[in-house]
């Protein structure tokens, strides 16, 4: 494919970036709304656009099942999933970041059930927040496209050797029609090189992976993961410095919008961010000193990217979208005000959550959001959360 | 092994090394442990059928023994056995 821009589905540009990254085992079940890049994978595979195997599965458990076997021996390996799938796929969420196995996911995020909802938010990825993944939430079609390969890239660095999460919002992301710069295959080939698991199951060298390990030894094994994905910032830093280098689209951990001189900022995770920054303008036009800050990375927890952006704030204004039921917020607003506990000066953060379930958070909610926050930041009112817009 | 430290691990804690699970003794929790009165023993092996850990091994006389490196102390042997000749008795220290 020649370096073209081109008005295209979101979910058929990932679709395209997998097969750019020449991916070798596809296996995934459809589910809405990640089912155009399973779909489109399916046709690209069967009409020979793609010379890789697409196992079409009977459940998400069996996907991501199959996705971990093709890894372990090697393959470059893609999946897809959403809210009930992503549950039904859990258990073998956990075991493919602890045998360490590469695999490439697109999350496009919606809500959990019950009620069935098939809109979008983040309950399905904070669900397994804890799962071992590397995770990042993208903001837009062209951030889709490039974060396929920049997630093959950290996936299968020797280094990292860890499992990437996509987050893309479902439905506003995946199913836009959004110009998008493609990049010709010779430049994704210097990229992504030719993959090679170390310790890959071979039966010329036989190993075994996912082990019984008892309790003398389960301890040092989860040391090692939480290392492993601590250390994965690092080169998730690198691609996106050699991302840049490529293509001039540059992407950080943390991102800032008119935040230098802020007095309060908001903060989003994933397409919301756009919002933010429209609201972010009209409020400067009234004198408000407010800026908009991004966490990109969600796993590893870019703490000293986020400090750096927080730095001399009076508030920070987290935006959740999903709730830790009975606990004291959104699961972002839980880790803002961790991270923050007793730095010096630190931004008093308030949180609220919005946009459950797609519900609209147009401009003028992220104005009410932001100088709600700023009013509550200003009275000390910081504990818990504000759940914008539930009629009572 | 108690001295292997996290970074001394695989990647993924992958076992590098085939066959090597004989080395792994398993047995370390266990709080009772199966004792055979040979004399009573009738050879005839319902425990050996019934170790849901392939840890009984037959000897050369043809007795019946758990192989105390993976027996579990699970007392199956002991409830299964036809003519009674298992105790479980505590483990010391």
């Amino acid at each position: 494919m020649p370096k073209e821009r081109r008005g295209i589905e979101v979910s058929l540009a990932v679709a395209e970036a997998v097969g750019q990254a020449d991916c070798d085992v596809i296996a995934a079940y459809p589910i809405t709304p990640q089912t155009h890049i399973v779909e489109h994978l399916a046709e690209m595979v069967a009409d020979g656009h793609l010379d890789a195997e697409f196992v079409p599965v009977e459940s998400e458990h069996s996907a991501m099942s199959v996705c971990c076997g093709a890894a372990a021996v090697g393959a470059r390996t893609f999946t897809s999933t959403s809210s009930q799938g992503l549950a039904l796929m859990a258990e073998i969420f956990f075991i493919a970041s602890a045998m360490r196995l590469p695999v490439v996911m697109a999350l496009a995020n919606r809500s959990l059930s019950a009620p069935l909802s098939i809109w979008n938010d983040h309950t399905d990825t904070m669900m397994v927040r804890d799962g071992g993944w590397i995770h990042v939430f993208v903001e837009n079609g062209q951030e889709a496209y490039d974060h396929v390969f920049w997630a093959f890239r950290v996936a299968e660095d020797p280094a990292v050797r860890l499992p990437v999460a996509i987050n893309i919002d479902g439905f506003i992301l995946t199913h836009m029609i959004e110009p998008i710069e493609f990049e010709d295959d010779e430049l994704i080939k210097r990229y992504i090189p030719e993959y090679k698991l170390e310790n890959a199951l071979h039966p010329e060298k036989p190993v075994s992976m996912g082990c019984f390990g008892m309790p003398e030894i389960y301890t040092e094994t989860q040391m090692a993961r939480e290392k492993a994905l601590v250390g994965s910032y690092v080169t998730c830093l690198k691609a996106w410095e050699e991302w840049a280098a490529l293509t001039g689209r540059r992407y950080h951990p943390v991102e800032t919008y008119r935040a230098e001189d802020a007095e309060y900022c908001i903060v989003t995770m994933g397409s919301l961010g756009e919002t933010a920054m429209v609201a972010v303008d009209e409020l400067r036009e009234q004198g408000e000193k407010v800026g908009a800050i991004k966490i990109r990375l969600w796993r590893p927890f870019p703490f000293e990217d986020l400090y750096r952006a927080a730095e001399g704030k009076a508030a920070l204004i987290v935006l959740d979208r999903a709730i830790s039921f009975g606990g004291p917020g959104g699961p972002v607003a839980l880790e803002v005000r961790s991270a923050m506990y007793r730095r010096p000066q630190a931004p008093a953060v308030v949180n609220y959550v919005a946009g459950l379930a797609s519900r609209d958070v147009r401009v003028e909610d992220f104005k009410a959001i932001i100088l709600g926050g700023k009013a509550k930041a200003a009275a000390g009112d910081t504990a818990g959360f504000t759940l914008y817009g539930v009629r009572e | 092994m108690e001295e292997i430290r996290w970074q001394d691990l695989e990647i993924g804690a992958t076992v590098s090394d085939p066959g090597s699970s004989r080395e792994y003794k398993t047995g370390s929790w266990r709080s009772l442990r199966p004792v055979v009165d040979k004399e009573q023993c009738i050879r005839c092996g319902v425990c050996w059928l019934f170790c849901p850990d392939a840890a009984i091994e037959r000897s050369v006389e043809g007795h019946f023994q758990a192989d105390l490196e993976y027996c579990k102390g699970c007392g199956i042997c002991a409830r299964e056995c036809p003519v009674g000749c298992i105790s479980m008795e505590i483990e010391e220290g």
